[in-house]
C-alpha cells in the first residue's frame, strides 16, 4: 500500500495518455498546483468554519445519543455529552434489533465490495488491454448507463426479485449491487495508465496464457486501484438507502433500513434515534478515519455519486 | 519481480492446449495478426485466445444484463401496463393511461415543482460554496491533507443518518437551529410545515453532504490548470481575483459542467432526504416537500401502482435527459463564444 496516488484523470478526457504512470503528475503535485501561494489567516478562518460545520452534526449525534429524551427537550439545549450512551445503545438493540441490521449490512457491503472489485477488475483489464470484437461498443454501452438514474430500473428489478421470491432476502440487495459501470470504467482507466503493454507482451512471448498474466501481472499492479475502488464501493454499499428500503423490510433490514424504521415514528425517543444513527455511522467513519487519504485520492480522480 | 520468465511452467486453464506460444501469432493482437504459420499454434488454443476476452467481461456483463440493462429498458414497457404490487405477475395493457392519469394528478405537478425548487435551492449554493472551498484548499496550507479529508467527512454518512440528525436540529420547539435563531432575536421557524422553510431544510441536508465532495472534484480540476497561465497573468498585473475569474474559471469549465450535470441528476432523484425528514411518505402534510422520487415510491410501494410508478420513472428520465441536454448546450455555446472572441 505504498504508492496510492494514481494519476488523476480529467473527467472530460477523450483519450488517455499512453505513458508511464504518474511521473508528470508527481512533479505537479510537489508544486501544490496552480499557484504555490500560502494561505493567509482568512483562508484558515474560513476553512476552520467549514470544518466546524462539517463536523458539528457528528458531534451533535454523540451529544444527543448520550442524553435522555428529557434533556433534549430543554430549551437552552445542552452541548456536552451526557451519561446515557450505553442505556440508549441498549434501547436501540432492543427496539430495532440494530445488531442484526449491522450484521446484515456487513454481509451485504462485504459481499458487494469483494464481488464488485473482482468483476470490475476482470472487465476493466479486458477493456484496457485485450482486443476483441465489439469492445468499444460494449464499453460505450457500459459507460452510457452511468448517467441513467437507478430509479428508472427499480420497478422491473423489483418485479424480477419478486418473481425469484427474493424479497426480504439479502441477495436481493447483493446481486444488483455488484453491477458497477463506474467500477469497470475506473479499473480500465487505472490499468491503461499503470500497466505497460510491453509487460504483457513480454509475458506472452514467454508463453504465459492470459489467465496467467492476469493473476501474476495484472492483479499485483492493479492492487492499489482495487483498494480504492473497494473502499468507495464499501462506503456506497453501506450507505445505500433507496434499493434496500424497497427490497428489504423490518424482518431482514440493513442498517439504513433500520434507521428508517427508527425515524419512521415507531420510536419517538429522539436520543434512541440518535444512538441508532451513531451505531449505523460508526463503521463507515472508522473506514474513513483509517483510509481517508486514499478515499480523497479516489474522489479526486473521478467521481462516484452514491 | 513479476514471474514472467517462469510463466512457462505455470498452470493453464483447460482448453488452452500445450506448448509455449511460438511463432508470430503471439503478438499483442492474436486475432488480428497475420497468421503466417498457423501450424505452430494449435487451433484450439487460437480459438481460446480469441474467445478468452469474453470470459473476462462475462461476470460483469451477466449481472449487468440481468440487473442493470434489462430493468432499465423494461421500465418503458411496464409503464404502459396496469401492474399492481401484490400481483406483479399480471399485467394489463393500459397504453398511455398511466401517463394521462399522472398528468391529471395535482400531486404529480406539486412534486415536479418541488423537485425543481429543491434542486435549485440545493445545487446552486452547494456548487458555489464548493468552488470557494476548492480555491482555499488549493493554497499551501498546514495540515492540507487533514483539512481535505475533514471536508469530505459528511460524504461518509448515509442519507438516513444525515437526515435524522438534521431533522432533529431543525425541530420546531427544541431544535438547535431555532434556538440559535432565537438568540439572534428572530422568531422560531416551523421547518416542517412551511413550504419554503421545509424545502430549505431538505436542501440544507443535501448541501451539507455534497459540498466537500464537489470541492474535491474542483480541486482536482484546478490542479490540472497549467502553472504558467497564472505566471503570465501575474506578469500582466492581474490581481488574485482577476486570476480566479480569467484563469481558474475558464480552466475549470469542463469540471464545472461535469458537476452541474452530476448534481442535476442527483437532485432529480432526491428521495431519502424528503422521506426521512419527517418520516412521511407524502413529503409533509400538504406534500410541500415531496419530490418526484418520493412520489414514485408513494405510488409504487404506498399505493401499489407499479405501472404508474414506472411512468413516473420514465418522466424522471426524460427530465434528466432534457436538463443534461440543456446544460451541455449552454456549455458548448459559451465555449464557442469564448473561442470566437
Amino acid at each position: 500500500m505504498t504508492a496510492l496516488a494514481p494519476p488523476p484523470t480529467a473527467p472530460e478526457k477523450p483519450r488517455p495518455p499512453r505513458e508511464r504512470p504518474g511521473r508528470r503528475l508527481r512533479l505537479r503535485k510537489g508544486g501544490g498546483a496552480g499557484r504555490t501561494m500560502t494561505g493567509g489567516w482568512i483562508a484558515y478562518l474560513v476553512l476552520g468554519f467549514a470544518l466546524l460545520i462539517s463536523a458539528f452534526p457528528f458531534y451533535w449525534t454523540i451529544v444527543a445519543a448520550s442524553r435522555s429524551n428529557a434533556d433534549l427537550a430543554q430549551v437552552p439545549p445542552s452541548l456536552l455529552p451526557g451519561p446515557n450512551l450505553m442505556k440508549n445503545f441498549e434501547a436501540v438493540l432492543e427496539e430495532a434489533d440494530i445488531g442484526k441490521a449491522l450484521l446484515n449490512s456487513l454481509i451485504v457491503s462485504g459481499a458487494i465490495t469483494v464481488g464488485t472489485v473482482l468483476s470490475c477488475t476482470l472487465a476493466g483489464f479486458a477493456f484496457a488491454k485485450l482486443k476483441f470484437r465489439g469492445r468499444s461498443a460494449l464499453l460505450t454501452l457500459t459507460i452510457g448507463t452511468m448517467m441513467i438514474p437507478p430509479q428508472l430500473g427499480v420497478i422491473p428489478l423489483f418485479m424480477l426479485i419478486a418473481e425469484l421470491q427474493w424479497v426480504n432476502q439479502l441477495q436481493a440487495v447483493i446481486l444488483p449491487g455488484l453491477v458497477s459501470a463506474f467500477g469497470v470504467f475506473f479499473m480500465r482507466q487505472y490499468l491503461i495508465q499503470s500497466l505497460p503493454d510491453e509487460l504483457i507482451e513480454a509475458a506472452r512471448v514467454d508463453g504465459a496464457s492470459t489467465a496467467r498474466i492476469f493473476w501474476s501481472i495484472v492483479i499485483p499492479i492493479a492492487r492499489p486501484g482495487m483498494a480504492v475502488l473497494g473502499m468507495l464501493t464499501f462506503m456506497t454499499a453501506w450507505n445505500d438507502f433507496f434499493w434496500p428500503v424497497i427490497a428489504l423490510s423490518s424482518q431482514e433490514p440493513t442498517v439504513q433500513v433500520a434507521l428508517r424504521q427508527l425515524g419512521g415514528g415507531y420510536v419517538n425517543d429522539q436520543s434512541v434515534i440518535m444512538a441508532g444513527t451513531l451505531l449505523g455511522t460508526l463503521p463507515v467513519l472508522l473506514v474513513f478515519g483509517l483510509l481517508g487519504r486514499q478515499i480523497v485520492g479516489g474522489i479526486m480522480q473521478g467521481a462516484v455519486k452514491g | 519481480m513479476f514471474p514472467t520468465s517462469t510463466a512457462k511452467a505455470g498452470p493453464r486453464p483447460a482448453g488452452t492446449g500445450s506448448g509455449p506460444g511460438s511463432g508470430p501469432a503471439s503478438g499483442s493482437g492474436p486475432g488480428t495478426g497475420p497468421d503466417g504459420g498457423p501450424a505452430a499454434v494449435p487451433r484450439l488454443r487460437r480459438a481460446w485466445r480469441k474467445a478468452s476476452p469474453y470470459a473476462y467481461i462475462a461476470p460483469f456483463f451477466t449481472l449487468f444484463l440481468a440487473f442493470g440493462l434489462f430493468p432499465l429498458l423494461y421500465t418503458a414497457f411496464v409503464s404502459l401496463y396496469r401492474v399492481e404490487l401484490q400481483t406483479s405477475g399480471e399485467m394489463e395493457w393500459r397504453g398511455i393511461g398511466n401517463y394521462t392519469a399522472l398528468f391529471t394528478d395535482e400531486y404529480f405537478w406539486i412534486s415536479l415543482r418541488n423537485t425543481f425548487t429543491i434542486g435549485v435551492l440545493s445545487t446552486v449554493p452547494q456548487l458555489a460554496m464548493a468552488l470557494g472551498l476548492a480555491h482555499l484548499l488549493n493554497y499551501k496550507l498546514r495540515g492540507r491533507t487533514f483539512i481535505r479529508t475533514a471536508v469530505l467527512l459528511p460524504y461518509a454518512t448515509s442519507v438516513a443518518a444525515a437526515t435524522l440528525v438534521f431533522a432533529q436540529l431543525f425541530g420546531r420547539d427544541f431544535g438547535l437551529i431555532n434556538y440559535v435563531i432565537g438568540l439572534i432575536g428572530l422568531d422560531p421557524v416551523d421547518w416542517q410545515t412551511g413550504t419554503v422553510a421545509s424545502q430549505i431544510a431538505v436542501s440544507t441536508i443535501v448541501i451539507w453532504r455534497w459540498t466537500g465532495y464537489n470541492a474535491l472534484i474542483y480541486l482536482a480540476g484546478m490542479q490540472s490548470i497549467p502553472h504558467e497561465l497564472y505566471e503570465a497573468a501575474g506578469i500582466d498585473g492581474a490581481s488574485r481575483w482577476r486570476q480566479f475569474i480569467h484563469v481558474t474559471l475558464p480552466g475549470l469549465r469542463p469540471t464545472i459542467v461535469f458537476t452541474v450535470i452530476i448534481s442535476t441528476i442527483g437532485a432529480t432523484q432526491l428521495f431519502g432526504e424528503p422521506l426521512l425528514f419527517e418520516g412521511s411518505i407524502s413529503g409533509g402534510i400538504s406534500h410541500q416537500y415531496q419530490t418526484l422520487g418520493l412520489y414514485m415510491y408513494e405510488q409504487g410501494w404506498g399505493f401499489f401502482h407499479l405501472g404508474r410508478a414506472a411512468a413516473i420513472a420514465w418522466v424522471m428520465f426524460v427530465l434528466i435527459v432534457v436538463l443534461v441536454g440543456v446544460n451541455a448546450l449552454i456549455a458548448r455555446r459559451r465555449a464557442r463564444k469564448e473561442a470566437g472572441r
